[in-house]
């Protein structure tokens, strides 16, 4: 886009510094944060009964927590497949640098998968061993391994579980917040870059995080329990909604604050900042995010929560309002981190950025890594049910 | 006529013998050539560094890049890709051209980096330009410098003698020190796959030998040297009186490249 025909930079000659014309940032990692964000916003529904007893989402905790390990098990694909050097990802183990934010992903990341495996495995015991008793085979061989081999559901064992099972929902809380906060701050840490150095960055980051999370689930829950024609727990969908209004409403006021402050202070780069929102950004920020994505579930928010309406439409619009929110965090993950390198370090231009097929980083690699954590969820399935009966 | 041709004949077999003579002769300097050059080294460029004892801790070099100099040839680009046989496209160090118009607005352009020289005015402007000038630019090599800040395997480092380098064997091509870099000097090499940038010549230096770039500069727009050595050019002209300016202050990476003569213009 010709920066100069539309009028936002006057100064400005387009000059891309030489390195700045490739986008070294691309599709991948907008995945990474985006699959993070789902992982930590998942885990936040579960806690918000485990810990917050909020009984309500009951019907959904267990889900919530099945579908963060699945999105887990795949968030470091899309960094594998960006690095210049795969082969080399475990030198972020072995020889971490202590002065740099991402050198703390690989412990975080794998903390964390420890934290939610344990919770996964506690919370199930009961059904693992009922499970166990009723499967021959390598089912049962499976079965006996996750419940640790033990058969022990006596009250006195469960009370302990129980204890068990809050410390670590207690300890995951913290957990998803540093995992997501902290890859806001991978972005927001870079001082060169004056569209992502800011102190919101990792608390628009957390909050969008919780945003795609309920979001999710709210989506898969409605889709599978009419997949499988059972009935729905209208209760757990309105709670659930409800905090995704709480949480989006946050996250989206924070993500206009940023834009607003800096263009009413009027700092050093405003210029630059403006004339990319408002050029190259145009339609991937102000119409989709902003209005299509956000504007649009806003009123869709007031319309389902502060009115009556058919059990029907509500639940076709919780539906609706979940699939736009998915995209908003989508499209707010693109604008940052690729928007923000269409900027040049010059300050004086804009790069562009066109998102190809079939390249290693593309966009078939992208649906690809999108349908695994589905596929690992299918599978995840198969050995730990997804829903409560009625008796638990 | 006989006597003619004898004579031309005993030519001919003359002028042979020294074609033979010239090309077994030459045949032979390229296959024994070390052993007729040896002794000969090129002239020392950095005193006080070859046959001595490096001592990292007592050197710091720095780089002046003199504006008021360049004139926009591209030769230190070109010593500069033949130097690293750097990828098209891809670039350690580079020349802007700024102009200038009346009304003080400021046109900067790098097609292929400087690399073909600035051999023709700009022509997609149709303004009545002012003043003019070129901008070398690379590695600032920063005193805090914010590549080896955010580098999360160590990969990137400073080493105490003023140099930011990279070991490409530990690089994990995460790109993170590319997005850090305020002066976007560095770029993922194509080849390599690993974070590349300007290294000062770092190899050439530890020769006692300037680097590439500041070696083929016809006008001494770039200097360098060790400002620890009070007697370098380098030493003198940022002791001296002259106005320096470092790029991008307020990034705080308090780099050890000078410019002089900068406007304020220049980013």
């Amino acid at each position: 886009m010709d920066v100069l025909s539309n009028g936002a930079v006057t100064t400005v000659s387009n000059f891309v510094f030489p390195n700045d014309l490739h986008v070294h940032w691309s599709m991948m990692i907008v995945l990474y944060p985006y699959i993070t964000g789902i992982v930590a916003g998942a885990f936040i529904v579960s806690s918000l009964y485990h810990v917050f007893n909020i009984k309500a989402l009951k019907p959904v905790s267990r889900f919530s927590l099945l579908f963060a390990l699945a999105f887990l098990a795949c968030a470091t694909l899309p960094l594998l497949v960006h690095l210049g050097h795969p082969e080399r990802s475990m030198n972020m183990m072995i020889t971490p640098s202590p002065s740099s934010a991402m050198a703390g992903f690989g412990y975080i990341y794998a903390l964390y998968g420890i934290v939610l495996v344990l919770e996964i495995l506690f919370i199930y015991r009961p059904k693992l061993v009922q499970l166990q008793a009723g499967s021959a085979g390598w089912m049962q061989k499976i079965y006996t391994l996750l419940s640790f081999g033990s058969d022990n559901v006596t009250p006195e064992s469960l009370a302990l579980d129980k204890k068990i099972i809050k410390f670590l929902a207690a300890i995951g809380i913290p957990m998803a917040c540093l995992l997501h906060g902290y890859v806001g701050f991978i972005f927001g840490g870079v001082k060169a870059n004056p569209t992502w150095s800011t102190p919101l960055m990792p608390v628009i980051f957390l909050l969008s995080a919780c945003v795609s999370g309920i979001s999710g689930i709210i989506l898969l829950y409605i889709l599978t329990k009419k997949y499988r024609r059972e009935s729905l727990n209208l209760e757990c969908i309105k709670t659930c909604f409800n905090y995704l209004a709480g949480f989006f409403i946050i996250d989206f006021t924070f993500e206009m604050l940023e834009v607003f402050s800096h263009s009413y202070l009027r700092s050093g780069y405003h210029h630059m900042v403006e004339g990319l929102l408002n050029g190259p950004l145009y339609i991937s920020f102000w119409v989709a995010q902003v209005f299509m994505f956000s504007v649009v579930p806003l009123f869709l928010f007031g319309w389902l929560c502060l009115t009556r309406v058919k059990d029907r439409l509500y639940i076709l619009g919780t539906m609706v309002t979940s699939g736009l929110l998915l995209l908003q965090v989508l499209y707010m993950r693109w604008n940052v981190v690729i928007g923000g390198q269409l900027m040049s370090k010059s300050a004086r231009g804009y790069t562009e950025f066109h998102p190809q097929w079939f390249h290693k980083e593309g966009i078939i690699t992208a649906i690809i890594l999108m349908s695994l954590p589905f596929i690992v969820l299918f599978f995840l399935g198969k050995i730990f049910p997804f829903w409560l009966e009625e008796s638990e | 006529m006989g006597e003619n041709s004898q004579t031309l004949d005993k030519e001919r077999r003359d002028f042979i013998k020294k074609v033979l003579k010239g090309t077994i002769g030459g045949s032979l300097l390229l296959v024994i050539p070390a052993g007729l050059r040896s002794g000969i080294e090129v002239p020392v460029q950095i005193p006080g560094i070859r046959d001595q004892e490096y001592d990292l801790n007592k050197k710091r070099f720095a780089f002046v890049v003199d504006i008021t100099s360049c004139i926009g040839c591209g030769s230190c680009c070109v010593a500069d890709k033949r130097e690293y046989k750097v990828p098209d496209y891809h670039y350690r160090t580079w020349v802007e051209r700024y102009l200038k118009d009346f009304d003080d607005k400021i046109y900067v352009d790098s097609p292929n980096g400087g690399l073909d020289g600035y051999q023709e005015p700009r022509k997609d402007l149709d303004k009545e330009i002012r003043d003019t000038f070129f901008v070398p630019k690379l590695c600032n090599m920063c005193n805090d410098p914010p590549c080896v800040q955010v580098c999360p395997v160590g990969a990137t480092f400073r080493s105490p003698d003023g140099f930011v380098l990279v070991d490409e064997k530990h690089c994990v091509g995460c790109a993170y020190c590319i997005q850090a870099c305020p002066y976007s000097v560095r770029f993922l090499n194509p080849v390599t796959h690993s974070a590349d940038k300007c290294t000062w010549c770092y190899h050439r230096v530890r020769k006692g030998l300037l680097p590439a770039c500041v070696n083929v500069c016809p006008t001494g727009a770039r200097k360098f040297g060790d400002v620890n050595d009070k007697e370098s050019e380098v030493s003198k002209i940022l002791s001296g009186p002259g106005v320096f300016t470092v790029l991008r202050k307020a990034m705080g990476t308090s780099p050890s490249l000078h410019y002089m003569g900068a406007r304020r213009e220049v980013i």
